[in-house]
């Protein structure tokens, strides 16, 4: 044991073995979540959904589809623009990666407890946006190109909303680190949500809108825009943006249940057990948020672009404005 | 060097202009695309999400149907018909056969007119269910689409039944209707008649259908998506509608109560207690309406058929090789996506001498350009498919 502690007390080994984890986790968290998207949807439109894969529901189903991805074809199209077509998927990749890095999964059990924490977040979870634009750009295609400048409007839309809606936390807890903001719940002994409700609701609207997922997917639109910046991805590359996607779903609501639903910890479970119940507790926690996004999807319709930049205008952001100003007086005088 | 001063104004102001004019796109929309129902295309002049200039293109399905029935005799030519609007291929068979026995002068039993009537009917039930399954997917949403097409399983189960045929019944026969149950032995004379327990089992699917139309109604007409999405986009003026000779549903959602089943006699409609569904400001929301509120009529116009059917043979006398006398005659019928007619010329051989087909998702299609000028890309596909057009109805 002491060889072990002494071992990942060095930097690099510890930097390697911390890098290998969330690389295994993107895979592994895009899997479950994916498999748990086509099977609920199955549920809701009275299907059966994948059955055959594995044996047993399907199980492998996702695993079969990795592989096929993998057997594809590398298609790039002839009037690509070649290097920013084969970056703009790493670059979504990255920031997918980079947002995990921030998640407390319990006391101490986090990969890097950055002082600004949450303002990492959201700066690098922004990043994905610019891989987007560009898969569209770079694909010489129409279709893709409105589809990331659709991207591109989106975010003007979503990331004020998204930035206002954290802010009540932070004043509350009085520290952007991630952890610093569990521990003060645990201080408090409530999670933020009872106060931030409007916080929290907003939240979950921009993060949608980040994530791109119905009723805000209007960059991929496959009814319109026939998929979007996806359109000309094929193989690995798409693989890339598929499991982005899921894995920003996962971290995006695991940010969510950290600032607002208390993260590793749930009231009236003894401080001592947190270390070992800690990730199952935020695990639980994360996937009733991602249940809530796959709820959402099977059953909204698409807005339009024009609709969502007035909702996030008129009424997300001069919400989330008051909803400071409410935090702060609460701050200043109880 | 004297400069000339036009000259640089002129320039100038053109590297003004050219600095501040986007310039715009011409976007491709079909002819395969997810949105078009087939083989649509439009050519779009956009400037970013707007398009300004919208012509569609169609043509990439004509099968030169109308001139192949110059070469057919009439029973053949019903298996080309029911290819024309393949959702509702059944009711595309009946105004051309009406047509060939007016000028024949046949007298039709009354059982077989109620059995077209059922049919007819059940056929507009399955073309609107199918629109049911695919407007929301259109603007998003998938999940009505199966509980649309699962209802519209049953009513195409039915309809296999009778005619053995889920697409493509080809049921019709001058002077009647002709069922696969009971026929096809040489040396036995059976009874032709409908299969056996269909009156109970159109009884409980009408009952399903029925629940999920309310089903569908409560998940789609109230959310406010939806309505975003759908209230007062691409409204059609009652005037505008007419001239451009669109028709059916698309015009009874802009408040015109007309429905060729409460003028015309091909099909004896008038026996029967029904309501025409008209909407108020003829948007695409109101069109998805009156298409939810048909599906109740025609319910219930199955029902009271069912409960009233007379008994009788399901064929008239006709000779074995007919030959329709010299003449022409023009049949016009209310089918699912608006009115069909068929335009019979006869000069007295086995097949007609010419057959002009009147669809009518020719004439809804030629609305796009007038109701498509300046709207953003989504509405595009929000209208479109609004007005429920199939390209087979279109290029014939």
């Amino acid at each position: 044991m002491s060889f072990l502690t002494e071992l990942f007390s060095n930097f690099w080994v510890s930097l390697v073995g911390k890098l290998l984890i969330v690389a295994l986790m993107i895979p592994l968290v895009g899997m479950v979540i994916g498999f748990a998207e086509i099977k609920l949807s199955a549920k809701m439109q009275a299907r059966m959904g994948p059955y055959f894969a594995g044996g047993r529901w399907g199980w492998a189903q996702l695993i079969a589809d990795g592989v096929k991805f993998f057997q594809k074809e590398d298609l790039i199209p002839d009037q690509a623009d070649r290097p920013v077509f084969k970056l703009a998927p790493v670059l979504v990749l990255v920031s997918t990666v980079g947002l995990l890095v921030v998640i407390p999964f319990g006391p101490d059990l986090i990969f890097r407890d950055l002082s600004v924490g949450i303002f990492y977040a959201l700066a690098i979870s922004s990043l994905s946006t610019v891989g987007v634009l560009m898969a569209g750009w770079s694909s010489g295609n129409k279709y893709s190109l409105m589809g990331g400048l659709r991207a591109a409007g989106q975010l003007i839309a979503y990331e004020l909303p998204l930035v206002l809606a954290v802010i009540g936390s932070v004043m509350l807890a009085g520290t952007m680190s991630m952890s610093g903001i569990v521990e003060a719940q645990i201080a408090a002994g409530y999670p933020y949500v009872i106060l931030q409700f409007l916080g929290f609701g907003i939240f979950m609207i921009a993060a949608l809108a980040e994530l791109s997922r119905i009723p805000f997917d209007m960059p991929i639109a496959e009814s319109e825009l026939v998929m979007g910046y996806l359109t000309e991805y094929s193989g690995f590359r798409f693989l890339f943006f598929f499991l982005a996607e899921f894995a920003n779903m996962f971290s995006l609501s695991a940010i969510a249940v950290t600032l607002f639903l208390g993260g590793y910890w749930l009231p009236g479970i003894p401080e001592s057990v947190l270390p070992y119940a800690g990730p199952v507790i935020l695990l639980a926690k994360t996937f009733l948020l991602v249940f809530a996004m796959i709820w959402f999807r099977w059953t909204f319709p698409r807005f339009r672009e024009d609709q969502l930049q007035s909702l996030a205008w008129r009424w997300l952001i001069p919400i989330a404005l008051a909803n400071i100003l409410i935090t702060g007086a609460f701050k200043v005088y109880l | 060097m004297v400069l000339d001063q036009d000259l640089v104004r002129h320039l100038s102001e053109a590297s003004v202009s050219v600095e501040l004019e986007t310039p715009e796109m011409t976007l491709n929309i079909g002819p395969q695309h997810p949105s078009t129902h087939g083989v649509l295309r439009l050519v779009a002049r956009v400037d970013g999400e707007r398009a300004f200039d919208v012509q569609p293109v169609i043509g990439y399905m004509h099968r030169g149907y109308e001139k192949i029935s110059e070469v057919r005799t009439y029973p053949q030519v019903t298996t080309l018909v029911n290819r024309i609007d393949w959702v509702s291929g059944y009711a595309n068979e009946v105004p051309f056969i009406v047509a060939a026995e007016k000028l024949l002068g046949v007298e039709v039993p009354e059982r077989a007119q109620f059995i077209r009537l059922i049919l007819t009917e059940m056929a507009r039930i399955s073309s609107h269910l199918i629109f049911m399954a695919s407007y929301p997917l259109e603007l998003g949403a998938a999940t009505p689409l199966f509980f649309a097409l699962r209802e519209r399983e049953r009513v195409l189960d039915l309809l296999e039944g009778v005619t053995g045929g889920r697409f493509h019944p080809n049921f019709n026969r001058i002077g009647g209707v002709k069922p696969a149950y009971g026929s096809g032995s040489a040396t036995r004379k059976v009874i032709q008649d409908l299969p056996a327990g269909f009156f109970a089992e159109t009884r409980v699917a009408m009952d399903k259908v029925l629940y999920a139309v309310d089903e569908l109604d409560a998940l789609v007409a109230d959310n406010e998506i939806i309505v975003a999405r759908t209230k007062g986009v691409g409204i059609l003026p009652p005037d505008v509608a007419a001239s451009f000779g669109v028709s059916g549903p698309n015009l009874r959602a802009s408040g015109v109560k007309f429905d060729l089943r409460k003028v015309e006699d091909y099909l004896p409609y008038h026996l029967f207690d029904f309501e025409i569904p008209v909407g108020e400001n003829g948007d695409c929301w109101d069109r998805w309406h009156v298409r939810l509120l048909e599906i109740r009529q025609s319910v219930r116009i199955v029902q009271q058929a069912i409960d009233g059917i007379p008994s009788g043979p399901l064929q008239a006398k006709v000779p074995k090789i007919i030959k329709v006398p010299l003449g022409e005659t023009y049949v016009r019928a209310e089918n699912p996506k608006g009115e069909m007619g068929y335009y019979l010329v006869s000069n007295g051989n086995q097949g007609p001498y010419r057959l002009k087909i009147r669809t009518a998702s020719f004439s809804n299609i030629s609305i796009l350009p007038w109701i498509l000028e300046g709207v953003l890309i989504p509405d595009i596909i929000a209208i479109m498919g609004s007005l429920d057009f199939v390209l087979g109805d279109v290029d014939r």
